[in-house]
């Protein structure tokens, strides 16, 4: 039988630590379970940006890559190996939203778990933030832990 | 921040002799104007030179002849390919793995703002007030060709580019110009890079630089008052250094993002002032057309129109100078060509729908003076245009025929005018910089000279009037063109084969649109 796949959204704070734990009592209670941890860093193909910052946009991209392994992915990922989990870690460019219901539907996962953070800021008002995005419009069902 | 604080310090000490110098102007000024024109004036007079019997500059004929050439040589790719050029700037071609890394679309937008500027709003001022309504038509007919000129350098552009093991990218003419005539068999490649670096750096130091802080202080003592211009120039190379050697770049990020807004505000608010005098806008047209082929009693008729809008076109949007190969070249992407599809939107952006809307504003608005029962433009004989309400030309002529609709478009011109100016120095401090790296080699050092040098000569354009020095600076940019378009006709071959092969890949499903 195929593995049952969780797809949990990290962002280095408290309610991304939390999603992580529930995903974690989940598989146990499952049995042969994946836990995907994926970082997305908000990036736009339509922002602004000058010729310089342009020149050096693919060396800013793979600092980037590096900071979120190395701050948000890999602690997570010894920890949770050390638990005795299945896991692997992503770190993509985009909406975080869009993100990580693409990754959900590329891995077949069964479920997105996400942190809720406060809604916060005017963009996020107008527009909904990540979870109620991704509640609106996901593919797979998410589970939101507060 | 400590190192930047030392950073300004410095720059201001190396600023202050030419405040000082600023403040003395008029002496300096003709003195150094004087210096130039013994000098530079043959050189500025041959690059303007118009052809024998006519006022039309061979340069522009040079532009114009090269874009005509690529047109026919690439099949009229700008209309072929016009919406697969709009796909790929929409990311529908974007490989998902690619996210994060510089998009079609933002290769485009900073390519653009480097030649949306003054060109947009005061050059078609001029072009209009000594060509009349007609000269905007030849305008778009430039701005047609001017696309096919931008596709055939841009996918040089990227296909030659330096990629650094850091993953930074070098790129522009001067780099196909060693590596595409070597790999043609060519002689000669590495003698035009180094001309057309020379070029580049004189030319971004002029009408990259020098012209629009001078304009730009311009515009905000025409709306503000009369006032020094080293406070503005100070104030805008106190800024420019802060972006370009500061590492501040909030303020170019702050920019980047203001100036596409303004762009789009503006052509709104043309659309709004057209929209509000839509029973005029056939008869706009009208005079578009006729105008074009009988010039409706401007000097020269048919052909002063003609030569107004193509001069125009060609000055406003850089097709063949070769800047723009230099700012497309930081694209992610495996496909030269494909760059080459986006770049082509460039002139039409700038001058198919930013200029012509300039120039039907001012058409409708009425501020050009016409016989009531003729039709036909009065002319000043003596200012060398057609009779203007307040008989004011170039930038003062955009803003009164917008001001005909919105009393306050002036104050907002001006932050416009301000903004674009800053925009365009910041984006030709990249390109002269690479040519100045390109030349000198890389290194902190090597770019801080060139960069504090650079800021040194915001200061001097907007407190001096040294109409040689700009002059000769024009030509340098003119220059680039040359040597740039001869060398895009020894290339045009490898543009072709690669476009070849992007098709057939296209046709037989190789290259696919992205599902999602």
């Amino acid at each position: 039988m195929e593995k049952t796949t969780f797809i949990v959204g990290l962002d280095g704070s408290e309610a991304g630590a939390r999603a992580l734990a529930f995903a974690k009592d989940r598989a146990k209670a499952d049995g042969d379970c994946m836990i995907i941890i994926c970082y997305v860093i908000e990036w736009s193909p339509f922002a602004f940006q000058t010729a310089e910052e342009n020149a050096k946009r693919h060396q800013r991209r793979e600092e980037e890559i590096a900071m979120a392994h190395e701050r948000v992915l890999d602690p997570s990922l010894a920890m949770t190996k050390a638990d005795g989990f299945d896991i692997e870690g992503v770190v993509r460019h985009g909406d975080a939203a869009e993100i990580l219901d693409s990754l959900a539907r590329e891995k077949g996962a069964k479920q997105i778990i996400i942190g809720r953070v406060g809604a916060k800021g005017l963009k996020a008002r107008i527009f909904g933030g990540v979870a109620g995005r991704l509640a609106a419009a996901s593919s797979v069902p998410v589970t939101i832990i507060p | 921040m400590s190192q930047f604080k030392y950073i300004v310090a410095a720059f201001i000490a190396f600023i202050m002799p030419a405040m000082a110098a600023a403040q003395e102007a008029e002496g300096l000024d003709a003195r150094i104007n004087q210096i130039f024109a013994d000098y530079t004036g043959w050189y500025v007079g041959f690059i303007f030179a118009p052809l024998p019997g006519t006022s039309f500059s061979w340069i522009a004929l040079w532009l114009v002849v090269g874009a005509v050439v690529f047109t026919i040589y690439f099949g009229a790719i700008q209309f072929s390919g016009f919406i697969h050029s709009i796909r790929l700037v929409k990311g529908d071609y974007a490989d998902p793995n690619d996210a994060g890394e510089v998009s079609h679309f933002q290769a485009l937008a900073t390519a653009l703002s480097g030649t949306v500027g003054l060109g947009n709003i005061a050059g078609v001022a001029v072009a209009v007030s000594i060509g009349g309504a007609g000269a905007t038509f030849w305008m778009i007919v430039a701005g047609l060709f001017g696309m096919a000129t931008k596709f055939t350098e841009c996918t040089l552009g990227v296909k030659y580019r330096n990629e650094y093991p850091d993953g930074s990218v070098s790129g522009g003419p001067m780099y196909y110009m060693v590596k595409g005539f070597k790999e043609q068999g060519l002689p000669l490649g590495g003698a035009m890079a180094i001309l057309f670096s020379v070029f580049t750096i004189l030319g971004a130091l002029g009408g990259g630089n020098m012209f629009q802080a001078n304009q730009a202080h311009a515009q905000i003592s025409n709306v503000v008052g009369d006032y020094p211009g080293w406070i503005t120039g100070i104030a805008l190379a106190l800024l420019t250094f802060a972006v370009i050697a500061g590492g501040l770049q909030s303020i170019a990020r702050v920019t980047s993002k203001i100036v596409p807004f303004m762009g789009i505000f503006y052509v709104l608010v043309s659309i709004v002032i057209l929209l509000m005098n839509y029973d005029q806008i056939l008869w706009a047209f009208g005079q578009i057309i006729e105008g074009a082929f009988t010039g409706l009693g401007v000097v020269g008729g048919f052909t002063g129109a003609l030569i107004q809008g193509f001069r125009r076109a060609a000055f406003s949007n850089e097709a063949g100078i070769g800047s723009a190969a230099i700012a497309h070249s930081a694209v992610k992407t495996k496909e030269p060509v494909s760059e080459g599809y986006v770049a082509l939107l460039e002139p039409f952006i700038d001058t198919v729908v930013i200029c012509t809307m300039t120039a039907l504003v001012i058409v409708i608005s009425g501020v050009l003076a016409q016989d009531p029962e003729t039709g036909l433009y009065i002319w000043n004989a003596e200012l060398g245009r057609i009779t203007t309400e307040g008989d004011v030309g170039g930038v003062a002529l955009t803003s009164a025929a917008y001001a005909t609709a919105f009393s306050w478009f002036p104050v907002l011109l001006m932050v416009a005018v301000v903004l674009f100016a800053f925009s365009t120095m910041i984006s030709w401090s990249y390109y002269g910089l690479k040519a100045w790296t390109y030349l000198v080699g890389e290194g902190q050092t090597k770019e801080l000279i060139f960069k504090s040098i650079f800021c040194l000569f915001i200061v001097i354009g907007a407190a001096a009037s040294l109409d040689p020095v700009i002059d000769f600076s024009d030509a340098m940019l003119f220059s680039m063109a040359i040597v740039n378009i001869v060398a895009l006709y020894f290339l045009m071959p490898i543009v072709k084969r690669e476009l070849h092969s992007y098709r057939t890949r296209l046709r037989s499903g190789e290259i696919v649109k992205k599902t999602t």
